[in-house]
């Protein structure tokens, strides 16, 4: 599946020479470059790449590694995929100018479990770009070596959360770690590391190849350029779309032809659901963030279903390790059948509300903080229709 | 000489350690704000421990002294002005200036969220828990005047109950997955049999495959009961079978008690630690209906004397007569967890090890062969009980191998929690009580078979006699204290020279007595790959125990732990010995009498060999 409409900035022939540039610049030249674009990490939390670029360059060290965030889990997500199969050259010179960038010798992708399929493909890639000296010793006659290596996830929604995924490339369980140290400082095997989203990667490859400023004239003030959305749902014209940042709901539904739609849910399972009086609201880091996911109901759609849904895989999903967030979803998914039942008194939704709001102050990590979204926006913004049923 | 291996814990989890050197660099000392009150603090130090220093209470779960870093339970959560959420401050890290709330508003609601969780998750009423009164779950539950189960309450069963180990019990219904145990059995002890399985809710504590702890490496050191916080873990408690035992008048039940239990169960009754409490339990145990009382320092007193002359053999054998087959350095082998661990995880050094039975052993074979003819009792009708700080000795007692008085040697490994509940149940406040000797034909034993309770300490005495029996002079020590012995270092090294030896030994002249002593398995474990890289030529004798800090650390020991309470147990012990007149194994008249009457041939002659040594299993790691 490609990028559906005319791209803004993914244009593959473009951005061919981004590396050759890359490697003519000093270390500090780029990471001051990507911080002048005002790059946000695009997997959703939108850390600015250049801050954390700057402090893994300033981080004194050994070794320096870059990881790049493949395990594209967040449901109703799925543009990562397509820049991997068809915009591969774009994300592995993004990763390498990353590492020109913070100064590592070595990368690796962690890549889903479920884009096995990829492997062969990447690899092969991969292997082209060493044979065309783009990749390993003496890169371009620049004097910079880098490579990078393929590492397969096992299939943990957690191990996208960047400190577990590191957990989980050092054979560990896939559980969040303690932060700080951020792994900028204390990383992969302690080392400084880097851990960017593959959409991220692409976006600075692309800033090298056409300048902060250019890139700054795109979308709005805070969150500038463009961002991948991976639409999915109701609507006649699902799939990824490269979209700048500041356009409506309403425009977004509009483009994909979603004539019915009552509620979209912003930024996969963890984000946030809106109902049609919100549907002017913007996407962007400080509105609706999202790391691509927006999902699409339309009126013949079950909320309270929906949001079961969503606590059964965060049930599931959760690494059991903190306690906020290995029982609060299950104390969740037992409310939303409370109310399936007629059971739940408003009180005790209030007590869960209130409960959820605990969870994304205290949970250990990004998973048991976000997972209460779905919970208390479903049941605030969709609350009579809820209960009107039932 | 000994290189630390890369630990397994993430670098994030361990402790930071704030090096001397950076003091007086930049911004060593940081100026914090909690709760509107400027505090100077050390760069690093956690908000926990800088809460700690002033007296500002954060309650904790999954945070315990011994251990790495976790930060899971997120009960000690604090507000950091700034930030969108609330950060564990058993994790956080001092580093720039601060503003901390330790009990806002969004504060307090989490805890209380968080506690509500756990308890609708912990099975089980507080009045039938063994852990009523010594439970922090209970006393945050108290802490946070909880009287209801806002999120409901199980209430059934979900996990059965694993007895299969003569050791520890898991009741994993009760567990709050804190990891103490996990982390106590990965990073502490390394042994690893503990690990967290399955995902999110569905997570619980199991063993390889979810097999039975006695079908594992579980090397029974009891260290994961010492540290869990809730009534998962316990010992495998036999203090029904005594009262049965005592109650039956035909029983002639006897009890030894170890030098580590008297010197901490004093705690159990509400005394602060460093207490020794040696007479009055006498007179407790007595009171509870106990036939006879000892001293398990006599046979320490013994150990000292067959343990020490087997390692003379050894550099006899070695050095006079060039038997290469004789394997030194020897190990000391009065540690059943250390036992083993290396049964398991060195199968290949067992002839390293002294042959010698544990003081507990040799007590048992003891007594229902020279006891039982003494007195005239028939050994099938004598109880013999041991009180041990210990967890292992239940599972020792229980090896197939200690049957050399023709019956069960030891029949019942007590714990010191265990005894102090069983004095509980008779009515008695130890404190009270008037105190009483032991009682004879062991009597009273020397201050050399006491200080075994700490770490170092069978080592020190094994020199007061060693020394004593090749050169006929004391050792050149101040006051006896071998001070290179004591302290709390994981891996100690020393030496004594031997010097105007005796004929007999003056092969020795000139030598240094190498030593090393280890606490911890994962201490011990330093030593032995050190070994099976060979770089321990030159050392003579290693004393290793299982536990930190030795045995008053053991896993039968009072909860809580901490290096702090460790070391006033032994202190305790210590202080002890300095008052006793009698402090060499060897001077103890009742050994001398007991080698005149009973073990006629000497130390490590026949008889001996028969009653106090035994043999290893060679088990590895392969579990069926």
């Amino acid at each position: 599946m490609p990028i559906m409409n005319d791209t803004i900035q993914f244009n593959v022939g473009e951005h061919r020479l981004a590396l050759e540039k890359a490697l003519k610049l000093a270390p500090q030249d780029i990471v001051m470059e990507i911080r002048e674009a005002g790059l946000k990490g695009r997997g959703g939390a939108g850390f600015p790449t250049g801050t954390k670029w700057l402090m893994a360059l300033s981080a004194i060290a050994d070794k320096k590694f870059v990881i790049c965030n493949a395990d594209e889990g967040e449901p109703g997500t799925f543009k990562d995929r397509v820049l991997l199969d068809e915009y591969t050259n774009l994300v592995i010179d993004g990763i390498t100018i990353g590492g020109y960038a913070i100064q590592a010798a070595e990368a690796i992708i962690y890549l889903r479990a479920e884009y096995k399929y990829l492997h062969h493909k990447l690899e092969r890639f991969l292997e082209e770009k060493r044979e065309n000296n783009q990749l390993g010793n003496n890169i371009l006659n620049s004097g910079f070596n880098f490579d990078i290596k393929i590492r397969l996830g096992s299939g943990a929604y957690v191990c996208g959360e960047e400190t577990a995924l590191i957990e989980s490339l050092e054979g560990h369980r896939g559980e969040a770690r303690n932060r700080p140290p951020f792994p900028v400082n204390t990383g992969f095997m302690g080392y400084p590391t880097i851990v960017n989203n593959v959409e991220t990667f692409a976006s600075a490859a692309i800033i090298i190849s056409k300048g902060a400023e250019w890139f700054r004239e795109i979308g709005i003030s805070k969150s500038y350029g463009t961002k991948l959305v991976s639409i999915s749902g109701d609507c006649k014209k699902p799939g990824v779309y490269e979209v700048p940042f500041g356009i409506s709901i309403n425009d977004l539904l509009k483009m994909v032809q979603a004539d019915e739609a009552k509620a979209v849910q912003v930024g996969g399972a963890s984000g946030q659901c809106i109902p049609e009086s919100q549907f002017d609201r913007k996407i962007s880091f400080e509105d609706l963030s999202t790391g691509g996911s927006v999902m699409i109901f339309n009126k013949s759609r079950d909320m309270l279903h929906i949001l079961r849904n969503f606590m059964e895989f965060f049930v599931e999903e959760s690494c059991g390790q903190c306690s906020p967030c290995r029982i609060g979803n299950k104390k969740l998914l037992e409310g939303v059948e409370l109310i399936e039942q007629g059971k739940c008194s408003y009180t005790y939704l209030n007590e869960l509300i209130e409960l959820g709001k605990s969870m994304q102050l205290a949970s250990k990590c990004g998973l048991g903080q976000s997972s209460p979204n779905p919970f208390i926006s479903i049941l605030t913004n969709f609350e009579n229709e809820v209960f009107s049923t039932r | 000489m000994i290189k630390d291996k890369l630990s397994r814990t993430p670098v994030s989890q361990q402790p930071l350690v704030v090096h001397k050197e950076e003091q007086g660099g930049i911004g060593s000392l940081v100026e914090v704000e909690i709760n509107n009150r400027k505090i100077q603090v050390q760069m690093g130090t956690t908000i926990l421990e800088a809460c700690k220093e002033n007296n500002i209470h954060i309650p904790t779960l999954c945070y315990h002294e011994d251990l790495c870093l976790a930060g899971l339970c997120r009960i000690c959560v604090v507000e950091i002005e700034g930030m969108r959420t609330l950060q564990a401050s058993c994790t956080y890290p001092i580093t720039n200036k601060l503003k901390i709330q330790t009990s806002s508003e969004k504060v307090r609601k989490a805890r209380r969220h968080i506690l509500d969780l756990l308890l609708s998750e912990h099975y089980g009423e507080c009045y039938v828990c063994h852990r009523n009164g010594n439970c922090e779950l209970q006393s945050l539950a108290k802490e946070y005047g909880v009287d209801g189960f806002k999120f409901g309450h199980i209430t059934e069963r979900r996990h059965s109950v694993d007895r299969s180990s003569y050791s520890v019990i898991r009741d994993m219904d009760k567990c709050v997955l804190c990891k103490r145990c996990v982390r106590t059995c990965i990073d502490l002890q390394e042994v690893g049999v503990l690990e967290a399985t399955h995902r999110g809710y569905d997570t619980t504590i199991s063993t390889f495959y979810d097999k039975p702890l006695a079908d594992v490496i579980c090397i029974n050191c009891g260290q994961c009961i010492n540290r869990c916080p809730t009534a998962a873990l316990k010992a495998n408690d036999p203090s029904d079978e005594i009262w049965v035992a005592i109650d039956d008048p035909k029983k002639h039940v006897v009890i030894q008690t170890a030098p580590s239990p008297r010197a901490s169960i004093g705690e159990e009754f509400g005394l602060p630690a460093g207490h020794s409490m040696t007479k009055q339990l006498n007179t407790a145990l007595r009171w509870i209906g106990f036939d006879k009382v000892f001293d398990t320092n006599f046979t320490a007193d013994l150990t000292i004397m067959e343990e020490g002359t087997e390692l003379l053999n050894r550099l006899k054998k070695k050095i006079v007569e060039g038997d290469n087959s004789i394997k030194l350095p020897q190990f000391t082998s009065c540690s059943p967890g250390w036992v083993k661990y290396i049964e398991h995880f060195y199968p290949d050094y067992l002839d390293y090890l002294s042959s010698c039975k544990s003081p507990q052993q040799m007590f048992g074979a003891l007594i229902k062969t020279f006891y039982a003819q003494e007195n005239n009792i028939a050994p099938e009708d004598i109880v013999t009980v041991a009180l041990m700080p210990c967890s292992a000795k239940k599972f020792e007692c229980n090896r197939p191998e200690m049957h050399s008085s023709g019956f069960k040697d030891v029949d019942y490994g007590l714990t010191t929690r265990e005894m102090a509940q069983m004095i509980k149940e008779a009515g008695i406040y130890l404190p009270d009580l008037d105190g009483s000797g032991f009682d004879d034909p062991f009597g009273d034993a020397s201050g050399a078979g006491l200080i075994f309770g700490a770490t170092g300490g069978v080592m020190e005495a094994a020199l007061r006699t060693v020394y004593e029996i090749v050169t006929g002079r004391e050792v050149p020590f101040e006051n006896l204290e071998i001070t290179p012995c004591r302290g709390f270092e994981g891996v100690r090294q020393a030496s004594v020279k031997l010097e105007g030896t005796l004929p007999e030994w003056n092969f020795l002249e000139g030598v240094d007595l190498n030593f090393m002593i280890a606490h911890g398995t994962a201490n011990a474990k330093k030593v032995m790959e050190a070994l099976v890289r060979g770089e321990l030529e030159n050392i003579h004798f290693i004393e290793i125990m299982a536990c930190p800090g030795g045995c008053i650390g053991g896993g039968g020991q009072p909860i809580p732990t901490s290096p702090e309470i460790r070391k006033k147990r032994a202190e305790a012990i210590y202080n002890e010995d300095r008052g006793l007149e009698l402090r060499k194994s060897h001077n103890n008249p009742h050994i001398k009498y007991i080698y005149e009457k009973f073990l006629i041939d000497g130390p490590c002659g026949h008889i001996s060999h028969k009653l106090l040594h035994t043999h290893y299993v060679k088990r590895g790691k392969f579990i069926a």
